[in-house]
Order: C-alpha cells, then structure tokens, then sequence
C-alpha cells in the first residue's frame, strides 16, 4: 500500500512519460472539443502517479467522452452505455491492485447510468470517476441532457426543454460520495490539481469537469471559463481558507437562518465569512453546490467533500479473511460430503 | 397390537398445509429419512408466491412432494399416494393432485367452519361425502398434540406450532422411515432450547405412536431400498448442485470464482448458497440491479475471475445487452439463468422452460453464445463444471439454463471423487512480441490478456473490431468475417462434445422422444412404462442446446417420428425443425406445473400407433 495513493497504486516508476500512456489512435473528436484538453492534461498527470501502464485501468461508457479509452495506452475498456461504474467495480474489486478510472459524460452518468454512479459512490469503489459535463449529448447530435437548463432549445426539445436538471456535485454528495470535487477542462492546472487529489484519495473519486461542446453547446460555461469572466464569476474552493473570489471583493458568508449567500466582502462580518472545511461533515459542501442554480451564476470549483472510508474492495477481501478464520480454509470434499450421508456397499 | 407390513415398490407422499405450518420442513425432514433408508427418490416443493397469503385461505397453502422407491425413479410422481392436509384450504388446493382411490389424511381440529368458510367451502368435505372416492383419515393432531406437550410448559402458541412434527412422526410410522435421523436433528436444530426441543419431540413421538398404537391405520407399508452403485451418497437441491460446481470449477482452474447477483426469485438460492462459502475465496456481490451485476461480473471477467451472474425471468431481459457486450468482446461469464414462468413477472415460483430460444437469440444483431442445461437436481454440478470449461476455453460467455424445479428439487447423489473431478487451464496471455487481442487460436479464441500483465496493454470494448489486431472497425467485409468468426467458435465448441446418445434398447423403435433440461426425469418414466408393455421407443437428451453435438442431424432423421416434450410453446421444436428439416412434433406444456408422465406416456403412445 502506499501513501499517496491508497490501495490501488500498484508498482512505481519514476522514468514514466505522457508518452507512455497515449496509445497510437488518433483521437477524433470535433476540433476545439474540450475533450481534448483532458486527455491532454490527464495524460500528461499519469506519468506523476507513478503507476505503470499495465496497472493502470480506464472504462468508459457511450457518448463523445466514451471514447477517452481508446486514446490512453493502458488496459481499456469501452463497455455500454451507463454502466461504466459496474464494469469499473468489476475490475475494482477483482484487483484492488489497479489504479482505475472511470470515463463518462452527463447523459452517460446521470441519465442512463444514474443508479451505477450512486451505488459505486455509496459503497466507495475505489475508481476515479472523470465526468464530463457539457449539458448537452453531443453524440447522437444535440439532444438535451439531464444537466441542460430548463427551457433548453435542442432537436428534441425545439420549445424548449421541462424538465428540471440534476446538479452533479449536489447528487454525488447525497448518494454518499467520499470525494467530490468539480474543475473545468481548460484550466490545466487546476484540472491537474483536482486530478491528483483524486488519485490520492483512498477511495471512490467523482469529479465533475465542466467541459465544453463548441459544436452542440458552445459558450455553455463561459462566465466560468473565459478568462475575463471567470475571473469575477469563479469560486474556488481551498481547503483550510475563507471563501472570498472576485480579486477579493465578494464572500461566500452564512446568511439568514443558516443559509449560505454571496456577497461583498466590505459590507460582511469577518465572522460571518466561510472557511472552507473539505473534511467535516458534507452538509457545507452541500450548501456550496447548491450557492449557485448552475454555471450561469458565481459557482464553486475544487474539492467539496473529503472523507475516509474503508474501501469496497477492502472491506470485501476482509469479509473473505474473516471466513477462513471462522470455518477454516474450504474444503471442496468436505464441502461434497457435509450433511447426512449414506453410503451403499 | 401388530399391524401388517403392505409391500410397495414406489409411494408418493404429498404434506401441504398453510405457508405458516411448516410443510417445507417437514417434507425436507422426511426426505432425508428417506434417503438415507436407501430408497430412490425426487421432491417437489410447491410453495405459494406470497411471503405470508392470508392463513387458511388457498392462496397460502405450501406443498411438499416425494415420490420414493425400490427402483431407480426420476419424478417426484404425477399424482400423491398420501396427502397429509392439515387444513381445508390444503384439501381445497391439492385434491386434484391425489390419485384416484388414494389416501388422505386431515387435521381434524382445522376443520371448523371458520377454516371451511375460508378455504370456500360450503360444508365440511371429510363429512359430507364428498371425498367418497378417497380413504380419509380424520386425525386431531393439534389437539393430540397440545395433550402431549402440556407438562412441558411451553405456551399454548408453541405447542400448536409443533403439530407438523406430529405430522411428521405419523407419516414416518406408517413409512418405516429410522426415528433416530430425525431425533438427531431436532436435538441439533433445538439443543440450545430444551422446552421447544422436548415440545418438538414430544409432537413427533405422539405422532409415530399414534400410528402404531391406533386402531385407524389397519398396516405399514414398506418400500425396499433401491438398488444404487456402490459409493457415498447424499440428497442434494440443484441450487446446492450448482453452486458447488462452481466452486468445484475454481478450484480445478485455479481461477477465482466471482459471483455478482440481484436479489430475485428463484435464483435468489444460488447467491444465498454461494454467499455462505466464503471460505472458499469466493466472492458474492449483491448488486444494485441486474444490469449491474452482469457488468461486475464482466469487469471481473475482463480481470481474469471465474465470473458468473445469474437470474431468473425478468432479469435475463435486463441482461441481454451486457451478454452481447460479453460476445463481442470474447470474455469468459457464466449466465446462469433459473427459468420460471413468464412474460414478464408470470408467475415467479413456477416453472417453465420458456428462455431458450430468448438465449439463443434474445440479443440484438448477430450474436450467439453456448447453451448448456441441467436435466436434474444433482446435474446441475456437472453442467456448472462443463459451462465454466466451455466459457474459459473458448473465451466465450455461456448460458447455464436451470428452472425453478431443478433448484428447489432434490435428489441422492453418488457423491463424485474430488481428485478426480476434471480441471483446466485458464492460460492467461502473457507479453511474447507483438500483442494482437484479437488473434486467435485453433479454437478460434482470442488471448485472455488482464490487466496487470506487463506488455499487454489493450482495449476493448462494444465497437466492432478488426480481426486479429482489435483496432475498431467500420470495414464491411471485417464486420462480416468477425460475425462469422464468431459464430464458427460456438459451433466448433461441437467438435469436444461427447455425441448424443441415444436409448433405444430393443434398436428397433420408431419414435423418437428427444428431450432437454428439467423434462428429461418425465421422459424416462413415460419410455419406461411403454417399454415395460413391450413397445419400443427411442429417448435422447440433449445437454447443450448450443451447438447441438455433431450427430443431431442423424439422430432426428433417422426415426419415423420424433417427439419433443417442452414446458413451453416448442422452442427445440422450433429449433430442430428448422435446422434438420424433420417433422418433430411438440409436446407442449405451459401451466407452472411439471409434464405427467401419465400425459406423455398417452401421446408417445398416440404418435407410435399413428
């Protein structure tokens, strides 16, 4: 077991490159994607983790960002539709050994696959979940997703879209998730910061990444990732520090009846400011992923929830310790021969 | 005073009761009296689909059957010798299941009018002429029974609830069946407390003295043992069956067993019985649906486990597209599916045979999978080995088809010598050059590559892949060449399986009966009678149903007329049919309940006078 990385380090190397881990397809996803800045960032962070190839695992799911194994060189697999984190815990718990991570998008996750996502995060498979949140499904050409806003105009919906959307960091913290962090895909080194802090925790990790469909969605995020904008508009979260964006003239602070609010730092209490607390209980964290109704507001980027929690595949290979101690190593003849039997000369 | 001893070379013994009376128990305790006398014997549990219907009334009423004899027997018989009836509603659900002439006995003290009135009676049956054509035997064995354990102080709830031992007691006198067997397990069962222990005891004794000691029962019937090759026995349940083969299966490849399951009935026994062997190094994951434990069991798979999943009805609907990720991706699985009556919720304690041609081609696209299936409860040990071997030679995932019956169904058992028991190698692919997963060997599989092996970093996945390198492809003659790779792996799987026997004893018989699963008991019975009257007729068995062994196509065409016996609408029918071109006819059952041997025996018959 090693420090950084909990139980799925496997072995270290210390010579390892972004080359070792970009396998030889070219990657075809629409030009200006923000999938590419991922794949980028995620392969130039795999060298740092120190785990081999081999022991390093990526599953996927269907939709733009499913693809995202076939582009890493190490054991792959592009399952079915949503069911991703059932394939990943698979894997997971046939070999704590690996470093595992899951590929997948908003429809993939939260759609289709939704009950996967929150059972792997309950139970703390110990994957990584990379969730790729454009708002939109881009691979069956624009159709609403479970995260677009209300009154989305898309093919499927030309009066505008009903339906209410998930808010993902909100719905990982409520199905028990032990890490929960959000970052956007151009933002290469808080992507790679949230990335590492993922892999270093022991357990299951779901990062929501806010990625951009220039093609379906275009400009979906830009009061967040634009630079102009997302300088006024980002909340980003540290762990152990008060809550202050806009170049340190606005505050998250506790307002009326305990409820968080945002707003100018002069004109609140120092006291009233929130300091952000990664590991207490998830309700802070709560309160901050609902501070804003989606990406159109002042949002929180960062990680949003930390805690310790034995891991899945730990607590299913103690489970199997415990029996041989309690009955002893099975026995396949006496297994057969157990209970009355009779024998005929 | 001494009763006469009737002897009998078979008995059918049916204890049904309300779901609270503790029939299932009673039956189990019987059977293994039974067994260990040394009698051939098949049980039949007949349980309602409700946790706890409204007591007394139809809908609550559990059975237990056994059919037990001198000779080698295969059915837990078409209809009961003995019915044990401990209320109206028991007589009301399982009079028609009784033979004609044959021997009830009741509860007396049940049948009062509220019970009458509940089980829709409109006067008391056992009084009113109405079972004229039945010897019944009217016995108050709640209230012997109260009698007998009222100095031991347990309360009067406690005492009522032990009239099943009595129940039990007195069928075992009238059997011959060894008291200590059942004397030891109640001291093991309720050792550790005394007052239920003694009540129970008490309950059980009262009932067999009762017997011996009352002038109503005017004789004992006896039923040698049966004849069996030497070796050590036991009683075994298909689940039970099933879930040691794998285990068996492990060990003998030295892979992993990994089982990943969604709570359903009735497969549900094959996750608890797997669950409690831990010990083994087993693992069991209680999924959150049943897509989900198909895609752990894949991901497992892929990490080189023994992977199963299994289910029943409804959930193989869920399964089929993770079974048709399995095919394309050429991974190793188990999909163990207890059959049961259906469409949809059906009626999930019942049996039916109805999933094979959903397992054959209940997938989208061209995608064929091995099918293999148990014909009884101690088969199922075998069948799990051999659908392990298949799936892990082949790459391939394969379909285990048991049903409801073969789960809950019991038979004695020879038991088979570990150190003998087949083994095989999972031989994972290891780095030697350049890795091609999707090259292949001369049985057509593809390397076993799992992640952790140095050099063999590759991906997989739904997408169609190009042969031999795995690259995704959209090439049309690609996509055609890997259909038919596919499908000639499966049908190369014929090439190592044994052919299809087939009995015909006097070689000159003109029908064919060709059976598969759960039937092939019924169809050896019905042969069986025809032969002992002097007529030929021809049986054959098939245990995979995909590929079909390389002889079929002879076998079928080689008799006037063949006959296929299925719990369902004629899926082999169909099957064979269209395959070989033969006239096959279908005999087809579909009502939750087993085939009679009495039915089929007339339409064989019927067909061979045709």
């Amino acid at each position: 077991m090693s420090e950084t990385n909990g139980e799925s380090s496997g072995s270290r190397v210390a010579t390892l490159t972004k080359k070792d881990f970009t396998s030889d397809q070219e990657p075809r996803w629409c030009p200006g994607c923000g999938d590419y800045a991922i794949l980028a960032a995620v392969q130039g962070f795999m060298p740092e983790l120190g785990v081999e190839p081999h022991n390093t695992v990526f599953v996927s799911g269907i939709g733009c960002s499913g693809r995202f194994t076939y582009y890493m060189d190490t054991y792959g697999f592009h399952g079915i539709h949503g069911r991703a984190p059932a394939l990943a815990t698979g894997v997971a718990v046939a070999n704590p050994e690996l470093n595992v991570w899951v590929v997948t998008g908003d429809g993939d996750a939260l759609s289709i696959g939704g009950n996967h996502l929150i059972h792997a995060l309950r139970r703390n498979v110990n994957i990584k979940i990379l969730m790729f949140n454009n708002q939109i499904y881009g691979l069956t050409k624009g159709q609403y997703s479970p995260t677009s806003e209300e009154g989305k105009v898309t093919k499927s919906t030309p009066f505008g879209s009903v339906d209410h959307p998930f808010n993902p960091v909100a719905v990982a913290l409520g199905a028990e998730g032990t890490f929960v962090a959000r970052t956007v895909d151009n933002d290469r080194k808080h992507l790679t910061d949230t990335l590492r802090q993922a892999a270093e925790h022991p357990g299951a990790a779901f990062i929501e990444i806010y990625q951009n469909c220039n093609v379906f969605n275009d400009g979906a995020f830009d009061l967040l990732r634009d630079k102009a904008q997302g300088v006024h508009n980002q909340i980003r979260l540290a762990d152990g520090e008060p809550i202050v964006f806009d170049e340190g003239t606005r505050c998250v602070r506790v307002g009326e009846n305990g409820r968080l609010e945002i707003a100018p730092v002069e004109a609140s209490d120092p006291a009233s400011i929130v300091t952000h607390d990664a590991h207490g209980r998830p309700s802070l964290a709560f309160a901050l992923a609902h501070l804003s109704h989606g990406p159109t507001e002042p949002t929180c980027i960062g990680v949003f929830h930390e805690e310790e929690r034995p891991t899945y595949g730990e607590a299913v290979r103690a489970q199997l310790d415990r029996a041989v101690e309690r009955l002893g190593l099975g026995d396949l003849g006496a297994l057969l021969h157990g209970g009355d039997t009779w024998t005929v000369g | 005073m001494s009763k006469t001893i009737e002897e009998r070379d078979h008995v059918v013994v049916r204890f049904a009761g309300d779901s609270g009376d503790g029939m299932q128990l009673t039956g189990d305790r019987f059977t293994n009296a039974t067994a260990i006398l040394g009698n051939d014997l098949a049980t039949l549990p007949d349980f309602p689909a409700e946790i706890r219907a409204p007591a007394g009334t139809v809908h609550g009423v559990s059975a237990f059957q056994i059919q037990f004899a001198s000779t080698d027997i295969t059915t837990p018989g078409d209809h009961a010798d003995v019915l044990i009836a401990m209320n109206p509603a028991a007589l009301k659900a399982d009079l028609d299941k009784v033979a004609r002439g044959g021997t009830i006995i009741v509860n007396e003290d049940s049948f009062m009018q509220r019970n009458l009135d509940k089980a829709g009676y409109d006067s008391d049956p056992t009084t009113d002429g109405s079972l004229d054509a039945y010897q019944v035997y009217r016995v108050p064995m709640t209230s012997i029974t109260v009698r007998a354990v009222e100095s031991l102080g347990v309360g009067k709830k406690e005492a009522e609830r032990a009239k099943n031992m009595f129940a039990l007691g007195l069928v075992s006198w009238m059997y011959g069946r060894p008291v200590d067997v059942t004397l030891h397990w109640l001291e093991q069962k309720f050792g550790g407390k005394p007052e239920i222990y003694e009540a129970n005891l008490a309950a059980f004794n009262a009932g067999y003295n009762f017997g011996e000691t009352t002038e109503l029962f005017a004789h004992q019937v006896h039923v040698d043992a049966a004849p069996a090759a030497p070796g050590t026995y036991r009683n075994v349940a298909g689940a039970q069956a099933l879930a040691w083969g794998l285990i068996a299966a492990a060990r003998r490849s030295g892979l992993p067993l990994f089982y990943a399951s969604y709570p359903i009935t009735p497969a549900s026994e094959l996750l608890h019985e797997l669950s409690k062997h831990k010990n083994f190094g087993l693992l069991t994951i209680q999924a959150e649906d049943e897509i989900a434990a198909a895609n752990i069991a894949l991901g497992a798979a892929f990490t080189g486990q023994l992977a199963v999943t299994g289910t029943s009805g409804p959930g193989i609907d869920l399964k089929s597209e993770t079974i048709g990720l399995a095919v394309i991706t050429e991974l190793p699985m188990i999909v163990v599916d207890v059959m049961r009556a259906g469409p949809s919720t059906g009626m999930p304690t019942k049996n039916e045979q109805a999933d094979l041609l959903p397992a054959m081609f209940g997938r989208h696209g061209e995608s064929p999978i091995p099918i293999v299936s148990a014909a009884s409860p101690a088969d199922c040990f075998e069948v799990a080995m051999e659908a392990a071997r298949v799936a892990v030679r082949y790459r391939t995932p394969v379909f285990l088809l048991s049903d409801s019956f073969l789960q809950s169904s019991s038979e004695p058992w020879l038991l088979p010598d570990v150190d003998d028991l087949p083994s095989f190698e999972p031989n994972f692919a290891s780095a030697n050059g350049e890795f091609l997963p999707y090259a292949r060997d001369d049985r057509l599989a593809r390397p076993w590559a799992i992640p952790g092996t140095p050099g063999l970093e590759h991906r997989i996945g739904g997408l169609e892949r190009e042969d031999v390198t795995g690259d995704i492809s959209y090439d049309p003659e690609n996509h055609e060449r890997m259909t038919e790779l596919r499908r000639r792996k499966v049908e190369g799987i014929a090439d190592e399986l044994p052919e299809l026997g087939v009995d015909d004893p006097t070689g000159d018989a003109e029908v064919l009966v060709l059976g598969w699963g759960s039937t092939a008991g019924t169809i050896r019975a019905a042969a069986g009678r025809i032969r002992a009257s002097g007529t030929a007729v021809a049986t054959a068995h098939l245990r995979w149903l995909n590929p079909l062994p390389v002889n079929t196509g002879d076998v079928v065409t080689r008799y006037r007329k063949v006959l296929i016996p299925e719990l369902n609408s004629g899926h082999l029918a169909l099957l064979i049919r269209g395959r070989y071109l033969v006239d096959a006819r279908s005999f087809s059952k579909v009502q939750g309940l087993p085939i009679w041997a009495d039915d089929l025996e007339d339409a064989i018959r019927r067909l061979i006078d045709e």
